[in-house]
């Protein structure tokens, strides 16, 4: 699905990682460890097209990728840091935005993701009078309703709780058992069988 | 087109739930017609000659007020980073934001005009030609803040440098809008006028948005 050659990134001065080559295909997940300041967001956002200044090719099915940005955005979910969901609307108004936004997240009616996140009931009261882990579940009701292939999570697992974490990891393993792929960068050890996680180290800036 | 509405409607709605900023530029635009006249003369001759000037003046800062806000809040929760990796066309979306967001200032600032009028004794006849310059140029003046926003939508503290980089933009439109309405008050036709602020809008809106997109992807590729 996605290939990675020969990736360079500095950032103040201070190389990140240098010569990274990975690649990764249907049902597999990848997940970039490393310490704090490693570079991990870098690297999603490096391969959602949200980061400039790096050198080094990446290839979607075969072809560079911003050659065919707009399949590739299509075809890819990603959930960063910040989870973009907007403190004044509503659960159910933030996903209708999104599922407007990004035409892949058709697969389950809006009230179905937010029982599945646990947030039924909560549909119309404002984001900002939700816990913080509550937010954080209105963004990852996205995953329920993503059909895209490629998912790209960025610490996705903070601020839930264990029942919400072991909910999502039995979510990717799902993705990923239906041809699915997913990139996530977490400290977390995941409870998916072993066979399809890989991992990837930046402390020592080579692939494994 | 669907989209476009879908994210004129979001705007719209936030807009409506924070409040502040449609108050804050209206209330700053009125500020400025009921203190002038206090600091320099409340005398009516002199205040009709001005009149067309400090209201154009007025209008603009206070659209240059609200401006920095367009990208703001999505930049600070990450909604911009999912507008730039949806597949949607992003020159629509930014077209639909600043159209929502000139409903909220430039179009309501153009609605409360004939009140400052009326304070500052604007003759009667420059009403009408107050009324359209300000519908005709403030589109621009919103088209060219977004520019400035795109741009220092990154740096924590980008309220000066957004004047310092959009203010030269604005003086065309405020020499043209200006001109409409002393133009106007005087009995003049203000065709010329009009035809001039439309050209500029015209430009400003087949070229601004792809400035605005190039302007968001440097901000939040940095």
């Amino acid at each position: 699905m996605l290939e990675v050659k020969n990736l360079y990134c500095e950032r103040d001065e201070r190389v990140l990682f240098n010569g990274l080559c990975f690649s990764i295909s249907a049902g597999e997940v990848l997940q970039i460890e490393g310490q704090n300041g490693s570079g991990k967001t870098t690297l999603l956002r490096i391969l959602c097209g949200l980061s400039a200044g790096f050198e080094g090719e990446i290839f979607w099915q075969n072809q560079p990728v911003d050659d065919v940005r707009e399949d590739f955005h299509h075809a890819m979910l990603y959930v960063g840091h910040l989870a973009g969901v907007k403190a004044a609307l509503t659960p159910e108004e933030n996903l209708q935005w999104m599922m407007r936004l990004s035409p892949s997240l058709n697969k389950l009616s809006i009230y179905q993701a937010l029982e599945k996140v646990g947030l039924y009931g909560f549909e119309d009261v404002p984001c900002h009078t939700l816990s913080a882990g509550q937010q954080r579940r209105v963004g990852l009701a996205r995953l329920y309703l993503s059909s895209a292939p490629l998912w790209i999570l960025d610490e996705p697992f903070t601020a839930l709780d264990k029942k919400g974490v072991a909910e999502k990891e039995a979510l990717i393993a799902q993705h990923v058992h239906e041809g699915g792929a997913v990139i996530l960068t977490t400290h977390h050890d995941l409870a998916i069988p072993d066979k399809t996680v890989r991992n990837i180290n930046l402390d020592a800036g080579v692939s494994q | 087109m669907s989209f476009f509405f879908a994210a004129m409607k979001r705007d719209l709605l936030l807009a409506f739930r924070y409040r502040n900023d449609i108050v804050n530029p209206l209330a700053f635009f009125l500020m400025v017609a009921v203190l002038f006249p206090l600091g320099v003369s409340p005398e009516a001759k002199f205040l009709a000659q001005v009149a067309p000037g400090v209201i154009w003046v007025a209008a603009l800062l206070a659209s240059l007020l609200s401006v920095d806000s367009i990208f703001r809040t999505d930049f600070d929760d990450g909604s911009l980073e999912q507008m730039l990796v949806s597949p949607q066309p992003l020159v629509l979306l930014v077209l639909a934001k600043v159209f929502s967001h000139w409903l909220i200032s430039g179009f309501c600032l153009a609605l409360m005009s004939p009140l400052l009028a009326m304070m500052l004794f604007l003759p009667s006849q420059g009403l009408f030609a107050l009324v359209i310059s300000l519908l005709l140029g403030t589109p621009t003046l919103s088209l060219i803040g977004a520019i400035g926003a795109g741009l220092t939508v990154g740096l924590r503290k980008g309220g000066i440098l957004i004047s310092l980089l959009v203010l030269p933009l604005y003086i065309p439109v405020l020499i043209f809008g200006a001109g409409t309405v002393q133009a106007g008050t005087m009995g003049m036709p203000i065709g010329g006028y009009l035809a001039l602020l439309s050209a500029v809008l015209v430009v400003c809106m087949m070229l601004a948005p792809f400035a605005i997109v190039a302007a968001l992807k440097i901000s939040v590729r940095g």
